[in-house]
């Protein structure tokens, strides 16, 4: 019997061989959990990752969702971020989780993501630097840790600290997407910048709601000698 | 965060690692520290008075009070404030200060930027009040007393039924005092008058009461009727999310979650429906309590329901306990009817209610009266609720515990706008409803224990021109539960009026 991360109430897992040989993956959340959950399949947009199942057929085009399309045909980010891939869709459940995770400061949380990071994901994050996206000092003082340094761990045994972020600006999450557009100075800064060059950079964060954050992390990158910057985030 | 310690008047004192600028000395993480003593009480220091009352009778953390390091620390130096560790270890393992937690699937550790240590042990059990981990200090005050205000006048004139009046009168002879006593009074039998007079005469006295329940709507519903009849007094709620937590409160109405929160602060703890979930339970809530109150205190339990465990105290005289077996307005409780309805688990698989439920739900709705009908688990509720809505055409709506519309749609109920009411048993307490007919559709199912069935009838029939609603428990075999509840009811409305 095990005890759930989240819910933490008590679930017997599932019998199969697989599990039994160590093959398959243990689930740490119970089914209840584990199903409210949901895996992002299907078709996806090519940029973002998005599922394209999950918002209006008229702002897809091709392959691409209309707010990559709008990226890209910004001259200052055409192809900063070659793609995002998210693991789950960012619904109510999700939301929960990452509230508990960021704002309770319940660390533990994130090893239920670990065996899905292991091994779905690991053909994405195998070759290259695995690079959280940092938190300003005073952020990561209050909150005691960095959430996509501990993501970043579930995808690499050792990330690459090489950013860091500048000014304290207020949570993104606060702001609307014109706001967050309209800063003009990048937060972010290159720590180490010779460990970057010609290297595939693999940059990891907790949610991709709008992508500049992403964006604006990977064009410091590529100015500072990456080859190519592409994002995994848990929540797309 | 890291603290130095270094010797002071010889004496060790320790500091927040950038409060002193000494690069000599090693800063290391709380749990860390040498043993030190607490700086004695420097009398002609000026303390804040706010923050004395924000921090008297509690245990907080840094992140809690509304002020800089600095302050705080001043209040430390000068005796007024002790730290203590949140996390300690014991010989098995860790023990949570705050929630008393000792189970160690409720512990984790992270590599903590604040403590620079790669695995700084936290408590899971009570992250929902921000994370107390090895790094982070409790804070209490240990500065003079709040002086409470003794002029605290009842404003309530209402009669009290001679049942209510003897509980009453009980509470009132043990406030001065310290003890326990269990009210086991029954669902509609008006608890909260019966507090009125033990209340006023501890506050007037000049101590600090407070009223908890495992339950937010029960706080949100009480905590204006108290604050309504005791005008003079400083009336504070606690919850989840409550933006009174600040107040330097006399009175204190708080889930019992919150009481995490409190350390020897209250003279009179006054725990209504002790045999409610999650505080029957949760070993933690229960150590809160005792965690809350001083050291000289009177307890107060309040029930309709007592566990085997207090009926048996009580009847062997270890708990002292009073009765109300009447309602205030004077009439028996409703009698639960029961309803064989067949196998009701395979026809709600293939979309079908039993016929006698069918009958009485047609029935309902055209009588124009409320109901509210339990069912054993969320996942019938959608299932039962669409095929009620095929039956009949009044307004027909489902609630459930983590519903974000909750609250709002027990309202509408209130107020007549949703006529048939479906529900798991969240709302088998509290809920009270005037008008009001009760159905329970699989009464034999586990979830209904007997003191849920109780609580269930016990919804019906509460006020005073509707005193004989309708309850049935519709069911396929008796279960014990459901004989014992009946039992139970009947039982009451048989006991003399005391």
């Amino acid at each position: 019997m095990s005890y759930c991360l989240n819910c933490h109430q008590s679930y017997m897992e599932t019998w199969s061989w697989q599990a039994f040989l160590g093959l398959g993956i243990v689930p740490l959340l119970c089914q209840d959990c584990e199903g409210r959950l949901e895996l992002i399949k299907g078709e996806i947009c090519r940029i973002c990752g998005r599922a394209f199942s999950l918002f209006p057929e008229q702002y897809r085009q091709g392959d691409c969702c209309f707010d990559c399309i709008r990226w890209e045909e910004d001259p200052t980010w055409n192809g900063v971020l070659q793609q995002n891939r998210s693991l789950y869709v960012y619904n109510d459940f999700l939301k929960e989780v990452i509230a508990k995770l960021k704002y309770r400061g319940d660390a533990e949380i994130v090893k239920a993501f670990y065996p899905v990071a292991k091994t779905s994901f690991r053909k994405i994050s195998r070759n290259g630097l695995v690079i959280p996206i940092p938190l300003s000092e005073e952020r990561h003082y209050k909150r005691g840790f960095n959430q996509a340094e501990l993501l970043a761990r579930g995808f690499s045994s050792q990330p690459a600290l090489l950013l860091k972020r500048k000014t304290h600006e207020e949570k993104q999450s606060k702001k609307t997407r014109e706001e967050r557009l309209v800063q003009k100075e990048n937060p972010f800064q290159v720590i180490d910048a010779e460990k970057l060059q010609g290297q595939n950079v693999l940059l990891v964060d907790d949610v991709y709601t709008t992508g500049s954050t992403l964006r604006y992390a990977a064009k410091v990158l590529l100015e500072a000698g990456a080859k190519q910057v592409s994002s995994i985030t848990l929540a797309r | 965060m890291r603290f130095v310690s270094f010797s002071l008047n010889n004496r060790l004192t320790i500091a927040p690692e950038h409060l002193v600028n000494n690069p000599s000395l090693i800063a290391v993480p709380f749990s860390k520290l040498p043993s030190f003593s607490q700086p004695p009480l420097n009398p002609s220091f000026h303390f804040d008075k706010n923050l004395q009352h924000i921090l008297h009778g509690k245990s907080l953390l840094f992140d809690e009070l509304p002020f800089e390091v600095e302050k705080i620390h001043e209040h430390y130096e000068n005796g007024y404030l002790m730290y203590s560790p949140g996390i300690h270890k014991t010989k098995y393992g860790y023990a949570c200060s705050r929630c008393g937690n000792e189970k160690s699937r409720w512990f984790a550790s992270f590599s903590c930027f604040r403590c620079k240590s790669d695995s700084c042990v936290y408590c899971r059990n009570c992250i929902m009040m921000g994370r107390v981990s090895e790094c982070t200090p409790l804070l209490s005050w240990t500065g003079p007393e709040v002086e409470w205000s003794k002029a605290n006048n009842l404003l309530w004139y209402g009669q009290l039924s001679s049942g209510q009046q003897a509980a009453s009168q009980r509470f009132v002879d043990g406030v001065e005092g310290e003890g326990e006593l269990l009210v086991w009074a029954v669902c509609g039998a008006g608890k909260t008058e019966v507090l009125f007079k033990g209340i006023e005469k501890a506050l007037k006295l000049g101590l600090r009461v407070c009223i908890a329940t495992p339950r937010t709507d029960v706080v949100l519903e009480l905590a204006p009727r108290l604050k309504s009849v005791f005008p003079e007094t400083l009336v504070a709620s606690y919850y989840g999310g409550s933006d009174e937590r600040d107040l330097p409160a006399q009175l204190v109405i708080s889930t019992t979650h919150q009481l995490y929160r409190f350390k020897q602060a209250f003279n009179i703890m006054i725990v209504d429906e002790v045999d409610a979930f999650p505080y029957s339970y949760d070993k933690t809530l229960q150590h809160a309590v005792t965690q809350a109150v001083h050291p000289k205190h009177f307890t107060l339990y309040l029930s309709a329901t007592p566990s085997n465990r207090m009926k048996r105290a009580a009847k062997q005289e270890v708990l002292p306990c009073v009765k109300i077996s009447r309602r205030f307005h004077g009439h028996p409780l409703p009698v639960p009817k029961m309803v064989w309805s067949g196998e009701w688990r395979k026809r709600i698989a293939a979309k079908k209610l039993p016929a006698p439920f069918v009958m009485w739900v047609k029935k309902q709705a055209q009588s124009g009266r409320r109901a509210m009908i339990f069912v054993s688990s969320v996942s019938m509720l959608d299932t039962v609720t669409d095929i009620i809505k095929k039956h009949v055409s009044v307004i027909v709506d489902r609630v459930h515990a983590e519903d974000p519309k909750r609250k709002e749609k027990v309202e509408q109920f209130r107020q007549e706008k949703i006529q048939l009411l479906i529900t798991t048993t969240i709302l088998e307490r509290g809920v009270t409803v005037p008008f009001l007919d009760v159905a329970v559709l699989g009464a034999d199912h586990d979830v209904f224990s007997e003191s849920a069935l109780v609580q269930i009838a016990g919804r019906a029939g509460r006020s005073k021109d509707d005193h004989d609603g309708q309850v049935l428990f519709f069911h396929y075999g008796k279960s014990l539960s459901m004989v014992r509840a009946v039992k139970h009811i009947k039982h009451m409305n048989r006991e003399d009026v005391t």
